[in-house]
């Protein structure tokens, strides 16, 4: 479908973004660091692997999982600690041999594997919630050749709602970049 | 943190690959039917049928009760535990590959990480089994949970066994976990490839909806780096608690200090055997030597041998401890050990796990793919024959000599030990059929790291045509 909207107010709500396609890391990094230049802040990039640098080049930062974890263990090493002492010490305490009733030494291994584990669900569990995963649909599967995302191409889409975003600049941005393409992609119907 | 040194390229991944060329190789194994030929339904054909031993085990064990094993007082932990523990510590190598190698920055881990997490979840669900069903009453295995009961009972913590019960519940979890987030985006990768309706949106489903996002994967990193950190303490923790099961008695034989860090040891020296074991086959089988070369096999080999001497060190100092002791049932044990009924079972171990290894020392040798995968074979065997030593052995000789009395395993004993091995061959085998084996996303990470430090282009074309066969 041909768009030839030219200024931002007039921008079609069912578009997505415009998203140029990229043969390598190096092309993809590069047209990341002057996207951001050119003052856009809605933006992704997709690739088949982690690259490192790139989100700083999206000037996108985000370290929310970390705190979910340590949250997380935090949590996990006062529930491995109380319930041993409630259920050991107030609730039921047993003398074994003459030891102490509150035995910290003893006590350690179940509360670390309480640490371990309570850290283990928040971050895959904090992860995929804070990705928005799963999802069962996307507007960005629809960019032709999306499909080589997972295997040999790199994607850096410019979205809709970014407060410059104008469909005809965006694009003309793109293709200065050394893109293979450049394409528009819009939100699925519902 | 070990220097992080750019190793070149050819030595990791061989031939002249690029991002597509890394997928076709390790997708061809999933998604050309063609390549499976007789050896793969022949494995898993057997594999079945261990599997149905197995089961036909379990359910003459459910019916008649632990009778059926060869464990009689004073030898409670037999061939049960002997096998838990063995699984146990296969299951280790695993952990160690993809979350310690991880950590150290090794990046001659990336080609054999899956293969080794797979592993280890299976030989976890191997092991767990045992000591389910060795409580005699495995549907009542809730009780060794801490929950409220009608009987106003809670667990001990002051015993191992309950620390065994979080650590081993705890590790198959977190193991699981790092498996299932490693293979998100590989099984995105798949969902691409398919063209099969039904791989597609099995695939399409079990990926959860992964697109690949630099924020997706910034987040992804960091929960999996963490999950590795907290993997890293749990794998030592898990084997070392194994070993407080029998390191915080006072049987003779099973109090030595040393317990711990040799447990750990001797796992690692086991599971790496273990992936070799499986490694070399599949290896030569779907020609993945561009990505699993001779310097991986090396690496494991080394890292046997060095484990293989740790444990050498161990069994030296058991002896050492049965003298030093004094006591009469530790120096007994240990003289019972070397002349014993079970002496050919002692020597075989030293053999196995101390004589066997040292060819490893020789880089011809370790070059040597059929010497390799009978020295990793021999060593399986040794790992099992070391609990077979400790378990069932220190509980024949006690301080009380009126009630020794020799150990002898039954049919059932062989039986489930055959069968696990059998469930373990089939999971194996199903998951080299149905998932990448070695993690796509990590070795074209490794791929563009070695392409950057050499300053060359990243389009390159692979030298051979690879995957339409």
């Amino acid at each position: 479908m041909e768009q030839t909207l030219t200024h931002s107010n007039l921008r079609s709500p069912d578009i997505h973004g415009t998203v140029a396609e990229f043969e390598t890391v190096a092309d993809l990094k590069a047209a990341a660091n002057a996207a951001r230049k050119n003052g856009y802040v809605e933006m992704d990039a997709y690739s088949p692997f982690p690259i490192h640098g790139l989100t700083e080049a999206m000037g996108w930062k985000n370290n929310v999982v970390p705190w979910i974890v340590a949250l997380s263990g935090i949590t996990g090493t006062i529930t491995g600690i109380s319930l041993e002492y409630y259920t050991a010490v107030i609730d039921y305490p047993m003398n074994v041999g003459g030891k102490p009733i509150f035995t910290l030494p003893m006590f350690f291994v179940p509360m670390f594997e309480f640490t371990v584990l309570f850290s283990a669900f928040g971050a895959f569990f904090g992860m995929w919630a804070l990705n928005g995963l799963p999802r069962y649909h996307h507007p960005i599967f629809s960019t032709p050749h999306f499909e080589r995302a997972t295997c040999d191409r790199f994607f850096l889409c410019i979205e809709a709602k970014d407060p410059k975003y104008d469909s005809d600049e965006v694009a003309a941005f793109l293709s200065k970049l050394n893109p293979l393409n450049v394409s528009e992609v819009e939100e699925p119907e519902l | 943190m070990a220097v992080q040194e750019q190793l070149p390229r050819e030595i990791l991944i061989g031939g002249e690959q690029n991002y597509g060329s890394v997928n076709q190789i390790i997708d061809k194994v999933i998604l050309n039917n063609g390549l499976h030929r007789k050896w793969f339904y022949i494995t898993l054909l057997l594999g079945v049928m261990g599997t149905g031993l197995m089961l036909v085990s379990i359910g003459w064990l459910l019916y008649m009760g632990i009778g059926i094993w060869g464990n009689q007082i004073p030898v409670g932990w037999a061939w049960d535990i002997v096998n838990f523990v063995w699984w146990i510590g296969i299951g280790h190598a695993g952990t160690l590959i993809s979350a310690i190698l991880l950590l150290l920055r090794q990046q001659w881990r990336n080609s054999i990480n899956r293969f080794a997490e797979a592993m280890t979840i299976f030989a976890v669900m191997c092991a767990g089994m045992y000591p389910l069903l060795h409580t005699g009453r495995p549907w009542v295995d809730y009780w060794l949970f801490p929950y409220p009961n009608i009987l106003g009972l809670w667990p001990q913590y002051r015993s191992p066994l309950f620390w065994d019960v979080c650590a081993v519940s705890t590790y198959f979890t977190v193991s699981l976990l790092f498996w299932y987030m490693g293979l998100v985006p590989d099984m995105a990768s798949l969902r691409d490839r398919a063209t099969n309706k039904f791989a597609k949106y099995g695939y399409a489903i079990a990926c959860l909806g992964w697109r690949g996002s630099a924020k997706h994967w910034h987040r992804y990193e960091q929960a999996n780096l963490l999950l590795a950190g907290f993997a890293t303490p749990l794998v030592l923790s898990v084997h070392s608690t194994v070993s407080f099961d029998f390191a915080m008695s006072v049987v003779p034989g099973w109090n030595p200090t040393i317990f711990p860090p040799y447990f750990v040891a001797g796992a690692v020296y086991g599971g790496f055997a273990m992936v070799l074991n499986f490694a070399i086959p599949i290896r030569k089988a779907y020609k993945l030597e561009d990505l699993i070369t001779m310097k991986h096999i090396d690496w494991m080999c080394k890292i046997m041998l060095a484990t293989s001497l740790i444990v050498f060190y161990g069994y030296a100092m058991e002896v050492f401890f049965g003298w030093y002791s004094g006591s009469k049932g530790e120096i007994d044990l240990t003289v019972y050990r070397m002349v014993g009924e079970y002496k050919l079972e002692y020597w075989m171990l030293i053999f196995c796990n101390c004589v066997a290894p040292q060819t490893m020392w020789f880089p011809k040798l370790r070059q040597n793919l059929w010497v390799v995968w009978i020295v990793a074979a021999i060593a399986g065997l040794g790992m099992w024959l070391e609990r077979f030593v400790i378990i069932p052995m220190c509980l024949q000789i006690n301080p009380l000599p009126a009630i020794d009395r020799p150990y002898h395993p039954t049919i059932w004993d062989i039986a489930l030990f055959t069968g696990t091995i059998g469930f373990f061959t089939m999971l194996m085998m199903l998951f080299v059929r149905a998932l990448p084996t070695i993690n796509i996303f990590e070795v074209k990470d490794l791929l563009y790291k070695t392409i950057r430090s050499e300053g060359k282009s990243e389009i390159i074309k692979p030298a051979t045509a690879v995957g339409v066969e």
